[in-house]
């Protein structure tokens, strides 16, 4: 039975686990930097070099990825809940399609990367708006329909992006695949990104125990006092903004928003209170582990991050796949 | 309370009608606490559209329902769970969970919006899941229950819910012979003892006639009969409504309705 208590006990040791994550983002790289020196190095402004590297440089990003990582992952979960569908991710209704196409003709125009990230959020939107519309036409709303619109509008934005990729001059190319595999090295502010982080989370949290009802049908959720309609509404937007967040920040990372809040449940059980924090925490760890083997692996070279969450992804998502079908019998 | 000496569920000259077929038109019906009402028909007649009716889920082409007086929009969501209940009759679980917390989403309705499930609410629900011949299954996901025990979790739901009006949609279907009879039971019991309202899909004439007061026939022509149920379960008006012969066999006071 869930409980209060139990659910602070997991949020806190997560809490940990993001607060560790984002210390070892911070000592490992070119310049090593030991636990006490970047405590100390964080609470004043000295430390020459590896102060400098330490604060301007790798806090930013792993500030930046850690809150990526949460949006893809809370989104992950709204989506599930949204679709009810254990497997659907923050992609699957298209909307990092659209940031995708918007993000690519940016580059492809040689906007600078302002340019860039505000084409992007308004492709999401476009894509968002699009899906909204067709999904919502005749009021019908049916999990299905959202879906398959979703899919479509991905598939469409998709040829889109391979149409840029095959058109762009050579130089260009390599920023525009980073882009389309998912990057947090372009950019460095990672305040608005943790802000729609925290109000994504503190807009979701009331309706915890409603989500957990819209889990189990719509009508079930209606007759046991959910406002249906408004809720799912609801969950589409957040959804669709956070992820617009996290891919106008980084690209279109994968298998974040589809692994993590997989395995909290699996761990932690089905209850939205706990999951849609702890999976906020847990996503953001794992994107900020990631992105410090995105760079450290092959240094000074840095790797896409979106090809190391997919590494790490496939064969986790597999494992947990053949582990739920055994579990069943 | 003065809305209280409203019925429980009423409805004023409701017109629904599912995919161009016309289900009813103009269809008066009152039902007071510790009534009991079985809806019959043929498949496809209707039974579920206009369950799902009463039960504010679709609206109907004209004509209102009203819950104690008042229409569900006016109620709000929450309010109306605290007054009806409904039993689906599909049900589809897309994630994992234990019965326990299947069950504990009955008491949504019961609890504010910061409120977790209490111990008192746990008991609540393992009352419900004891009724229910479900008591050793708390700790069982439910992807693995068969037919019938998800059917009798749904029930065991609809307890912990505990509205004043229920409204069943085959609340015995995939139940074997011994739990159709106590599951029926527990609802009369519970329109007996706590005044509860009760709409019940069913299959079964001998089972309507055994469990309900009065009883409507849905006609494939958009023709409703509403009435006692001893008067509506007759063996030449439901051979009508079956559109196939039935003899009707009493025996020690229960009837049986055998297709010739």
């Amino acid at each position: 039975m869930p409980t209060r208590r139990r659910a602070l006990l997991i949020l806190a040791a997560l809490a940990g686990l993001a607060l560790l994550s984002i210390t070892l983002a911070l000592m490992v790289g070119t310049i090593q930097v030991s636990p006490i020196e970047v405590f100390s190095t964080l609470g004043s402004s000295g430390g020459g070099m590896a102060g400098d590297v330490v604060r301007n440089l790798r806090l930013p990003r792993a500030l930046a990825g850690f809150a990526c990582g949460g949006l893809l992952a809370l989104a992950g979960a709204l989506l599930q809940i949204l679709l009810r569908n254990p497997l659907a991710d923050p992609y699957v209704l298209g909307i990092s399609g659209g940031a995708g196409v918007g993000a690519l003709l940016a580059i492809l125009l040689g906007l600078s990367a302002t340019g860039i990230n505000g084409f992007a959020f308004l492709g999401a939107l476009g894509a968002m708006l699009v899906v909204f519309g067709l999904a919502h036409g005749d009021g019908s709303w049916t999990q299905t329909r959202l879906l398959l619109t979703g899919v479509i509008v991905a598939a469409g934005c998709g040829a889109v992006v391979a149409l840029m990729l095959s058109i762009a001059p050579e130089h260009k190319l390599r920023g525009m695949l980073f882009w389309v595999m998912g990057d947090l090295s372009q950019n460095n502010d990672p305040q608005l990104a943790l802000v729609i982080l925290a109000a994504a989370l503190l807009v979701s949290l009331p309706f915890a125990r409603e989500l957990n009802l819209l889990a189990r049908g719509a009508d079930t959720a209606q007759t046991l006092g959910v406002a249906v309609v408004r809720l799912r509404r609801g969950v589409f937007v957040v959804a669709s903004l956070a992820t617009a967040a996290a891919v106008t920040h980084a690209g279109s990372i994968g298998f974040i928003g589809l692994i993590v809040p997989h395995l909290v449940r699996l761990a932690s059980g089905n209850d939205q209170r706990l999951l849609l924090p702890a999976s906020a925490l847990a996503g953001g760890s794992l994107l900020v582990i990631a992105d410090t083997l995105a760079r450290t692996i092959v240094a000074p070279q840095q790797l896409p991050v979106g090809v190391l969450t997919a590494l790490i992804g496939v064969p986790v998502f597999l494992f947990l796949l053949t582990r739920d079908a055994r579990a069943r019998h | 309370m003065a809305t209280n000496a409203a019925p429980l569920l009423e409805v004023r000259k409701l017109a629904v009608s599912i995919g161009g077929n016309t289900i009813c038109r103009d269809l008066d019906l009152t039902l007071q606490p510790g009534e009991r009402l079985a809806v019959l028909g043929r498949n496809g007649a209707g039974k579920s559209t206009l369950l799902s009716v009463l039960a504010g889920l679709r609206l109907p082409q004209a004509g209102q329902v009203l819950l104690r007086g008042s229409n569900y929009a006016t109620h709000g969501p929450r309010k109306s769970a605290l007054i009806r209940g409904w039993l689906p009759q599909h049900r589809g679980d897309a994630f994992a969970s234990t019965v326990l917390e299947a069950a504990l989403v009955g008491r949504h309705p019961h609890l504010a919006r910061w409120d977790w499930e209490s111990a008192n609410d746990a008991m609540i629900v393992r009352k419900a899941l004891a009724a229910v011949d479900l008591a050793d299954f708390e700790e069982r996901d439910v992807l693995t229950l068969s037919g019938g025990e998800r059917q009798r979790l749904a029930i065991a739901t609809l307890l912990t819910q505990a509205p004043q009006l229920f409204l069943l949609d085959e609340p015995i279907a995939h139940l074997d012979l011994k739990h159709q009879i106590a599951m029926l039971e527990l609802v009369a019991g519970a329109a007996r003892d706590c005044g509860a309202g009760v709409v019940m899909v069913l299959h079964e004439p001998a089972l309507a006639w055994r469990f309900c007061d009065r009883a409507l026939l849905i006609h494939d022509d958009g023709r409703v009969e509403c009435g006692n149920a001893l008067d509506m379960l007759t063996a030449e008006r439901l051979s009508a409504l079956y559109q196939y012969p039935l003899q009707a066999l009493e025996s020690e006071g229960r009837i049986s309705f055998i297709p010739r």
